[in-house]
């Protein structure tokens, strides 16, 4: 076995040895492993809060009117005898939206591997503003707080979807939400500012920061996905920012921005919220896309299949990534010319999007196949993302989103994308990024149980919802029983409430795995997955600031089976293939 | 295979990064977002001024123009402020690093005075936030230019202090750049809203 040669570079490392107080380390701490495993922590959070409202909506949904397990535990405001108001199920459906999308998906790919991967992947000994950095978790944290206790406050939480069309959320008579809504408001704002302050931080970071010989030609995908991504919130955040403190106005100080009746233009808000909205979609697939790609590669032994092409594509969503956000306006009553240029651009992506499969298979091609679970979701999420990119092709032309607009057909899409997509990829580098982290493998048993059950029961929960939709089923409807075309879904209504319930349930297999391997796992060895960037050549997990001396970097970041190496199947970013098998030469 | 054939390995390791230490590109960064949180409002603006129903006062009608144009060359005057503050903190003049700094920071908040004489003129005259569309965008972007000058001029303060403590001294040039470039910037927006908002 080669060992790994880090050539001295001269470059001196500030190695931090005093002792810090527990608080210092751990709650106030500004190394970027801590605030990126802080982040994993209050996403989980999140995911499991927005899963819970996720259940309830569900039992009201293949069961109206039945009193909820538990409904007793619900003030009178919400659900007197048990039975779901259906403000509160508005309510519902708009906090779990929030929650997931914001919370919990983006802080998982974003707070969480952002901070955790980018300088450990570009071979620098932090963030480039460290306290920067803590102070945009310290914001996240009282945002997703606020946005959870809107749920106590006189007239519940917000309920005017998470999308928070205007004028129904500009004017507390109209939702029966006025505190609730400005919560809202404000947590997003919050979350908006912390999320500004993180992106400064990544972007500044991978310019500045990478270590010697890191090329932009020779960074691992996953940054250069989140470095793609910090720039889409950087300049998608402000907007939403912009327009959220105009609904607030409206809501407090009596502007108009948004409220018809006195020359406001509720279509404004649209255009703002989805000019933010649409980037944001790909702030929510683009980090997933990376970590699969070196999941794939790591998994299948090979250099990931057109590296050049992967980054093209991740620059080139991005890009067109703003200027498609009409497509989820073409019923707004916007000029239909506009409709149709929105229609061109946003049928564009599927090209880019179609490379980064293709490629994807291609890097498994011929591959030495190692179905270890992080592979497995790795596969999951390329299977599932192909169905809601698909769904998506369809939405995106005006004549077929005409029909299926704001039914179960778009609810399915967003699942199959954020869930297929987005959450498989997440659990799939939580599994293979966890013993970096703690120091200890997950079971990996239990993580194949784990990925079998989700994906049975995501697909027999999600797939339903396209023919629901096609029938007519409306999205937010609050009970099925009130019209003939939706009352005869009552059937595939329970047979998704009962997965879904199976689907929440195998959180408990991941929620045991996960604690469980912190204390008891395996010890992880440095490099468990015999993989390449340079993360893996650290000791698990890796010491405060990192690397003992700036690792040196050679050649690109995927290199598996190179035909130089004879004695293994990797070469990592920082060793020399001369150095390494000499027999080579 | 001969070790040439090989693009990673040729005892070279590349330089990477840009010639630029690392606060000063994090300042550019955060001032591309602030570029789209003012697109944002200024776009919202010009949307709503073309589809508003009602006729959209004339420069002049409501908001006083002179007071506001020396308002705006004050502000002006910061800028150039900022400037010789930098100026000096770079070649080591001690004397001259505080002189600007305490002058910037008193010249902003001379703006941020007449800003708030402004408003309260408007308000004793029942022009507010609430006065249409016209108070909508007006308050709103005015206001949150003056947010940002506020800001400039917390953090203009604790330079000062800092000059006066010899911290910009033996050339450390670096935060006052970098405070102004954030200071420009603010100035710049202002001479847009400047523009939209009161002349045209």
């Amino acid at each position: 076995m080669a060992t790994i040669v880090a050539e001295p570079t001269g470059i001196p490392v500030v190695e931090e040895h005093h002792e810090m107080s527990f608080i210092r380390k751990y709650i106030f701490s500004s190394d970027h492993k801590v605030i990126g495993i802080q982040f994993l922590f209050l996403s989980l959070f999140f995911l499991l809060v927005g899963g819970l409202l996720a259940m309830l909506m569900r039992w009201q949904l293949a069961w109206p009117g039945r009193p909820m397990p538990f409904g007793g535990l619900f003030p009178e405001t919400m659900a007197p005898d048990g039975i779901m108001l259906p403000e509160f199920y508005i309510s519902l459906v708009t906090m779990h939206g929030t929650f997931m999308v914001f919370f919990a998906i983006m802080l998982l790919l974003v707070g969480v591997f952002a901070n955790y991967l980018i300088p450990l992947q570009i071979g620098a000994p932090d963030m480039a503003f460290p306290r920067l950095n803590m102070l945009s978790f310290w914001i996240a944290v009282p945002s997703g707080l606020i946005a959870l206790a809107s749920f106590a406050v006189e007239g519940g939480a917000a309920g005017a979807g998470w999308t928070s069309y205007a004028p129904l959320s500009g004017m507390p008579e109209y939702s029966g939400v006025s505190m609730g809504q400005q919560m809202w408001i404000v947590s997003l704002v919050l979350l908006g500012l912390s999320s500004i302050l993180g992106s400064t931080n990544y972007i500044t970071t991978v310019i500045n920061m990478r270590a010697p010989g890191m090329l932009w030609t020779r960074m691992p995908l996953t940054v250069w996905a989140l470095f793609v991504t910090a720039i889409l919130g950087l300049l998608a955040m402000p907007v939403l920012s912009g327009g959220l403190i105009m609904l607030l106005f409206d809501q407090t100080i009596g502007t108009h921005f948004f409220l018809p009746e006195t020359g406001g233009q509720p279509l404004l808000w649209q255009h703002l919220f989805w000019f933010f909205g649409h980037p944001e979609v790909y702030i929510l697939i683009l980090p997933a896309m990376g970590f699969v790609s070196e999941i794939l590669s790591a998994g299948s032994r090979k250099p990931v299949f057109g590296y050049k092409a992967m980054v093209g594509a991740i620059v080139a969503i991005a890009f067109l990534g703003f200027i498609v956000w009409g497509h989820h306006m073409f019923q707004s009553g916007m000029n239909p010319v506009l409709g149709t240029s929105f229609m061109v651009s946003t049928l564009v992506i599927a090209v880019p999007s179609a490379i980064k499969t293709f490629n994807w298979m291609g890097t498994m091609w011929r591959g030495n196949l190692h179905f270890h679970t992080p592979m497995l979701f790795a596969i999951g999420f390329v299977m599932l993302f192909v169905i809601g990119g698909l769904s998506g092709i369809f939405m995106a032309s005006a004549p077929f989103d005409i029909y299926i607009h704001d039914t179960y057909f778009i609810v399915a899409h967003i699942h199959y994308v954020l869930f297929g997509g987005a959450l498989f990829a997440i659990f799939g580098a939580i599994y293979y990024w966890f013993p970096k982290m703690f120091g200890r493998m997950m079971n990996e048993r239990w993580g194949k149980i784990h990925f079998a059950l989700t994906f049975i029961f995501f697909n027999l929960a999600f797939f339903p919802m396209h023919t629901q939709g096609l029938a007519g089923m409306m999205r937010r409807l609050y009970d099925t029983t009130g019209y003939t075309h939706t009352a005869d879904l009552q059937g595939t209504h329970l047979l998704i409430t009962i997965s879904a319930f199976a689907l929440f349930s195998t959180g408990v297999i991941f929620a045991i795995n996960f604690f469980g391997s912190m204390f008891r796992g395996e010890r992880a060895p440095p490099n468990p997955w015999n993989a390449t960037s340079l993360e893996w050549q650290t000791p698990s997990p890796p010491k405060h600031g990192n690397w003992e001396q700036a690792p040196v970097v050679y050649h690109g970041p995927h290199e598996y089976s190179h035909p130089d190496v004879t004695d293994k199947d990797w070469l990592a970013q920082n060793e020399r293939p001369d150095v390494v098998s000499p027999a080579g030469h | 295979m001969e070790a040439h054939a090989m693009p990673y390995y040729g005892g070279r390791t590349p330089e990477t990064g840009l010639a630029v230490y690392t606060q000063k590109v994090g300042m550019w960064v955060f001032l591309c977002s602030e570029v789209m949180f003012f697109t944002g409002l200024i776009g919202s603006y010009i949307i709503l001024r073309f589809g508003a129903s009602e006729t959209w006062p004339q420069p002049g009608e409501i908001l006083n123009i002179p007071v506001t144009a020396i308002n705006t060359f004050i502000l002006i005057c910061s800028s150039v402020t900022m400037v010789k503050a930098f100026a000096a903190s770079e070649v080591g003049d001690k004397r001259g690093t505080r002189l600007f700094t305490l002058a910037t920071a008193v010249i902003g908040a001379a703006f941020l005075g007449v800003q708030i004489y402004e408003y309260s003129e408007l308000l004793g005259h029942g022009f507010g936030p609430w006065s249409g569309l016209y108070g909508s965008t007006f308050y709103t972007m005015t206001g949150f230019h003056g947010f940002h000058v506020f800001s400039g001029v917390v953090c203009m303060t604790w330079a000062t202090v800092k000059a006066f403590r010899g911290g910009y001294d033996n050339g450390n040039y670096q935060g006052l750049e970098v405070l102004g470039l954030y200071w420009h910037f603010v100035d710049l927006v202002w001479i847009i809203l400047f523009t939209i908002v009161y002349l045209i």
